[in-house]
């Protein structure tokens, strides 16, 4: 059962004091820090940070009840609210004045909703009459500022990645205006309107920010609406509607997530999976807004597992009060505590702890039978590698063989990827060979994802082990491996030779020597000075593969000098001789070479032949027939005259 | 039966007689060894209606004559006799099993004034051992392929089974053997492969592997595209014959009415005319008949080592596939799966097709004519050769030429090294044969004046055009 979770609480959660009467804890998404506030800050402020590096803890003065905590990018200046007119900030910049200084909001009669950094030293003050763009500038202990911007607000909602500030307008509130801001300009982007389920009369707020998140989900910003189900409407649960919010352009409509059930939900973002918390049932769906089931402008979605719980956690007990030996204590799981963030963040205030969620491949081997659709996701998601290679391994040698169509649908599906990165990269190295001067554009190194398998990987994690393998039909493995070389092929990516080597392995494992053949005759296996090699190593067991051999080194055109060995070690000296010379190149082949291999035959008038042959070369070449010292053929010269006598070389041409 | 059939020679009233069978049969010399028993040797016996006595002086004729020459050539006895009227043929097909087939020689007929019989002159040179031995040892092994060994049938059912089996199946064979159309072809058996792009070719490996896969009855596969193979999964022996039998019988029998263009070299398929469904060619004609007989010819591969029988499946569009075990269920299940698949592969081949036929160029009538064979894997290219069908296989140049090139290919037979022969024939053509490695090509040159330097300079142009991807030594 345990490796059916595939949602789990990160291993290492930051802990911090706990909420109590006395203890405030604030929690900031653009820096994801944890504020404890002791006594308003006079009894300590700690804040933790995603990693225990950016802990820091310090003082203030007890001013009243703290609204609102957050530093500035880089932990530089720290604002506080405490009022709804304004907003104080503490330096924290080493050598400027560390005392406080505070800011009141612009707008006349307006209460502070809250504010949000932009950057190290921006700020946005949103009120309910509009926001307020400010630039602080902490040595002179003032703020500047930058635009303002009249609006009814409701409500808002920030997304520090991507900067944008979400302002619920109307009375319904379901109109969303954002606004994108970048160093020290903000812009306002087309607001849109969301879709409610009934439109409630007399009109009232009807939005909440409970059921709004922002995310960027595929490097795109979606704002995410949790849409209850309504009696009024036939739908038979709640779903999660998805505006896509462009950089640029109108706010769209694009996906819908059918929950199939109603209650309490939360949204987290992971690994650009969507994953919906249902509190009653204990239960976490994740959806895939990539994974295609309908045509159409819009996407319904089904989730893509089944609902499962996430994994059992264990809480170990720490401080005074618990005994070193104490056995971990089970926390709840979506407990009523719980406050979940975006876009992976849960925290329990109550028991001191903030967990990012994760989530877990292995389980989903089991879960989604659909090796197709399996593949789709999993190429989808962030440490995937491993996973998706013993889904491969799996599928191969698994007790439920995958039948040969589907083992040919992952490799085309991994293909593809491996086939895109391939491109990129060669797209990258052409443009960085073609120089600057052409190309205005920066060409940015493609990044290798996980989900970019290739051949090593395969044959490495895959292949070799599958091959191996015993009790497996060597027809199938066969068959596997030319699906797998066929994937290739399509996708043009060129072959290596290890596959090769594999393929031959396993065919003369087999002695299926005619397949070997015909796959050659047909040039699957591609030709290369080390494939002829092998197959002249075949060539004991299975004679045809000499043929095969030297057709592919003629073929390369490069293997000229391998041609003349194979043919010398044959004995075949005339041959070789005649095809050197076809080439053209038989003015730079060794003589002695030649002669070592006719000498071998003891085939004198063979010997004789080859003999005459490069006299008469080195008259052509020199105007006389005699060898040079270089070439160090005196013994065949000794031989020559031994055997056919002095008269019988051949005499020097004079005029 | 006697298969006369005249040609008209350069003579008005000359009478052209081609070879003819005259006998043939089968005997094992274990099974009567004692006097007054030879009769019990004799298997299989063709033409049927000849007297006792005389099959009983033929059969020990040839035993004799094996006999004596094993003296000199103990591993190697004699393969054929020549006589002035006809030539004889011995082939040990199994051990102590002995094939005989006696071919008449060509005649030619010349009529005499006033009434006198006819002269007869037989043309004792101008058959070639190598062709009619070839054909021999074809007959037994297309036997073997659809019946087994001689010896398995002994075993089974001893000489009764044996002898049923041999006349059943040589009495309906003997009638296809053409023996008049019979040249180097025969000698080499060989396979014309399918020229094909790598990626189709994968394709279709794939499709191929995938059918094995789902229907765990397919033993085997084969894939042919228009008479010529793509891929056989039945090593190389036992695929020469089955391709043989396919290309020379099967297909033939099944295309014959659709066969117009006969003149046309090399099996021109017309591209639009693909079958958009799949059909067998052995086994139900109609599936959606309910009287269909879901009966399929036996076929028997590996008699060297495994022994296997299997069923024969021939289904077309372009594709056959060998199958242990069958039935209707079955059937249904490979035309659902295979049809619709295999109508798409077609139409890639069939482009494909389409595209060699484009770099061949325009069908201008070449200065020469060619016929390649690999030892190797049996691959088997000739321009010489139109579409063969069941009756015969037309050749488009004088028989004289063919004759030229089944005794070079004898002369390469005898030694192993690599040559090259270049002749000139009486009507003006240069003959070239060249052998490297285990390879052998034959080429007809029809250029009047070319000496034996420019016939040289355009046989080393072919080779660099027409095989450039293989090592042939020039």
């Amino acid at each position: 059962m345990s490796d059916e979770y595939y949602l789990e609480l990160s291993e290492n959660p930051v802990q911090f004091e706990n909420a109590s009467s006395v203890n405030n804890v604030f929690f900031d998404e653009a820096n994801k820090q944890v504020f404890a506030v002791r006594s308003g800050g006079a009894t300590g402020v700690v804040v933790k940070g995603p990693d225990d590096k950016s802990s820091v803890a310090f003082r203030m003065d007890d001013k009243g009840e703290v609204k609102c905590i957050k530093f500035s990018l880089g932990n530089k200046i720290l604002a506080v609210q405490r009022t709804t007119k304004s907003v104080d900030f503490m330096n924290f910049i080493p050598d400027y004045p560390h005392l406080e200084f505070s800011h009141e909001c612009k707008t006349k009669n307006a209460n502070i909703l809250g504010f949000c950094w932009t950057n190290w030293n921006e700020i946005v003050f949103v009120t309910d009459q509009g926001i307020e763009f400010y630039q602080v500038l902490p040595d002179k202990r003032t703020l500047k500022l930058l635009k303002s911007q009249s609006i009814n607000v409701n409500w808002y909602m920030y997304c520090p990645e991507t900067a944008v500030l979400l302002l619920s307008t109307t009375v319904q509130g379901n109109v969303l205006q954002p606004f994108a801001f970048k160093s020290a300009t903000v812009s306002k982007m087309s607001k849109f309107e969301i879709e409610l389920p009934a439109v409630p009369k007399p009109a009232k707020l009807s939005l909440s920010e409970r059921d709004i998140a922002v995310a960027t989900i595929y490097d795109q910003l979606y704002v995410m609406y949790l849409k209850h189900h309504s009696r009024s409407t036939n739908s038979p649960g709640a779903e999660v509607v998805l505006y896509h919010l462009p950089r640029e352009g109108t706010c769209r409509k694009t996906h819908v997530l059918k929950l199939n059930t109603t209650g309490k939900f939360a949204l987290n973002v992971v690994d650009n999976l969507v994953v919906v918390h249902h509190q009653s049932s204990q239960t976490s769906l994740i959806y895939d807004i990539k994974l295609r089931e309908l045509d159409g402008a819009l996407n319904v979605h089904q989730p893509v597992l089944p609902a499962r719980s996430i994994n059992p956690y264990k809480i170990h007990l720490t401080g005074p009060a618990a005994a070193p030996s104490q056995a971990p204590v089970p926390c709840e799981l979506y407990s009523s505590s719980w406050s979940v963030f975006q876009p992976d963040i849960i925290i329990s205030a109550s028991e001191g702890y903030l967990w990012y969620l994760q989530v877990k491949l292995q389980p989903t081997l089991n879960l989604l039978q659909d090796k197709g659709k399996l593949m789709d996701f999993l190429l989808r998601r962030r440490d995937c590698k491993m996973v998706i290679l013993s889904v491969c391994s799996q599928m191969l040698t698994g007790g439920d063989k995958g039948n040969l169509s589907v083992v040919a649908t992952v490799f085309d599906k991994l293909n593809q990827v491996y086939k895109e990165y391939l491109d990129a990269e060669q797209a990258y190295t052409a443009a960085m060979e073609s120089g600057p001067s052409r190309s205005s554009t920066s060409y940015k190194r493609p990044v290798r994802t996980q989900a970019v398998i290739d051949q090593s990987d395969m044959y490495t994690h895959v292949l070799s082990d599958f091959t191996e393998k015993k009790g497996v039909k060597h027809k199938f493995i066969i068959a596997v491996l030319m699906e797998y070389i066929r994937s290739l092929n399509q996708f043009q990516i060129p072959v290596q030779h290890y596959l090769y080597e594999l393929v031959i392995k396993t065919l003369v494992q087999h002695n299926l020597f005619y397949m070997l053949h015909q796959f050659l005759q047909y040039h699957v296996l591609s030709d290369s000075k080390p494939l002829a090699c092998l197959l002249l190593s075949l060539e004991s067991t299975y004679p045809p593969a000499h043929q095969l051999s030297l057709d592919m080194l003629k073929r390369l055109s490069t293997a000229n000098d391998e041609i003349v060995e194979v043919l010398l070690s044959k004995q075949q000296v005339l041959g070789a001789l005649r095809f050197i010379r076809s080439v053209g190149a038989h003015d730079n082949v060794s003589a002695r070479k030649f002669l070592d291999a006719a000498r071998q035959t003891n085939d004198t008038m063979l010997f004789y032949t080859i003999f005459r042959f490069f006299e008469q070369r080195n008259m052509r070449l020199r105007g006389n027939p005699g060898f040079n010292q270089g070439e160090h053929c005196e013994e065949h010269v000794a031989y020559f005259k031994q055997v056919f006598g002095e008269n019988a070389l051949m005499k020097q041409a004079t005029a | 039966m006697l298969m006369i059939s005249p040609r008209m020679a350069s003579g008005m009233q000359e009478k052209q007689y081609t070879p003819s069978l005259l006998s043939f049969f089968i005997y094992n010399p274990k099974f009567g060894p004692r006097e007054g028993e030879e009769e019990k040797k004799i298997l299989f016996y063709h033409p049927i209606e000849i007297e006792k006595n005389e099959k009983i002086r033929n059969v020990g004729l040839c035993e004799a004559i094996v006999q004596f020459t094993r003296t000199f050539s103990p591993t190697n006895p004699a393969k054929s006799l020549h006589t002035q009227k006809n030539r004889q043929f011995f082939h040990e097909a199994e051990e102590n099993y002995w094939m005989v087939m006696v071919v008449r020689n060509p005649m030619v007929e010349k009529p005499n004034k006033d009434g006198k019989p006819p002269t007869v002159e037989y043309q004792e040179e101008e058959i070639i051992d190598s062709v009619y031995g070839s054909v021999l040892q074809q007959c037994y092994c297309m036997y073997k392929l659809f019946n087994g060994t001689f010896s398995r049938a002994f075993e089974a059912g001893g000489v009764e089974l044996l002898t049923q089996k041999l006349e059943k199946f040589f009495y309906r064979y003997l009638q296809t053997l053409h023996l008049q159309s019979c040249d180097l072809l025969d000698v080499f058996g060989g396979i014309s492969f399918f020229p094909l792009d790598k990626m189709t070719y994968l394709k279709i490996q794939s499709f191929v592997n995938r059918v094995e896969e789902s229907l765990s009855l397919v033993k085997y596969t084969a894939f042919l595209y228009n008479d010529q193979l793509i891929w056989s999964g039945l090593e190389q022996d036992d695929m020469r014959i089955l391709y043989k039998y396919l290309t020379t019988s099967l297909f033939p029998r099944h295309s014959e009415p659709e066969l117009a263009g006969r003149d046309s070299p090399l099996r021109p398929e017309v591209a639009g005319n693909l079958l958009h469904y799949g059909r067998f060619l052995t086994g139900p004609a109609n599936l959606k008949d309910p009287d269909a007989k879901f009966r399929f010819p036996r076929i028997f591969v590996n008699t060297e080592d495994s022994y296997e029988e299997l069923h024969l499946i021939v289904y077309k569009v372009r594709e056959r596939v060998n199958v242990m075990d069958l039935n209707r269920e079955f059937c249904e299940q490979l035309d659902s799966l295979v049809g619709p698949q295999l109508t798409l592969l077609a139409s890639d081949i069939c482009e494909q097709f389409n595209i060699n036929r484009r770099i061949s160029g325009p069908e201008k009538e070449p200065q020469f004519k060619f016929i390649y064979f690999n030892h190797m894997n049996l691959a088997e290219k000739s321009t010489i050769h139109m579409r063969k069908t069941a009756s015969v296989s037309l050749t488009s140049v004088h028989p004289d030429l063919m004759k030229i090139l089944g005794d070079i290919n004898c002369d390469f037979a005898r030694v192993n090294e690599d040559e090259e022969i270049i002749v000139k024939a009486m009507t003006d053509y240069w003959v070239v044969g060249k052998k490297s490695d285990q390879r052998e090509l034959y080429v007809i040159l029809n250029q009047k004046n070319a000496n034996l330097i420019e016939v040289n300079e355009e046989v080393k142009r072919l080779c660099a055009t027409q095989f450039n991807n293989i090592f042939f030594l020039d």
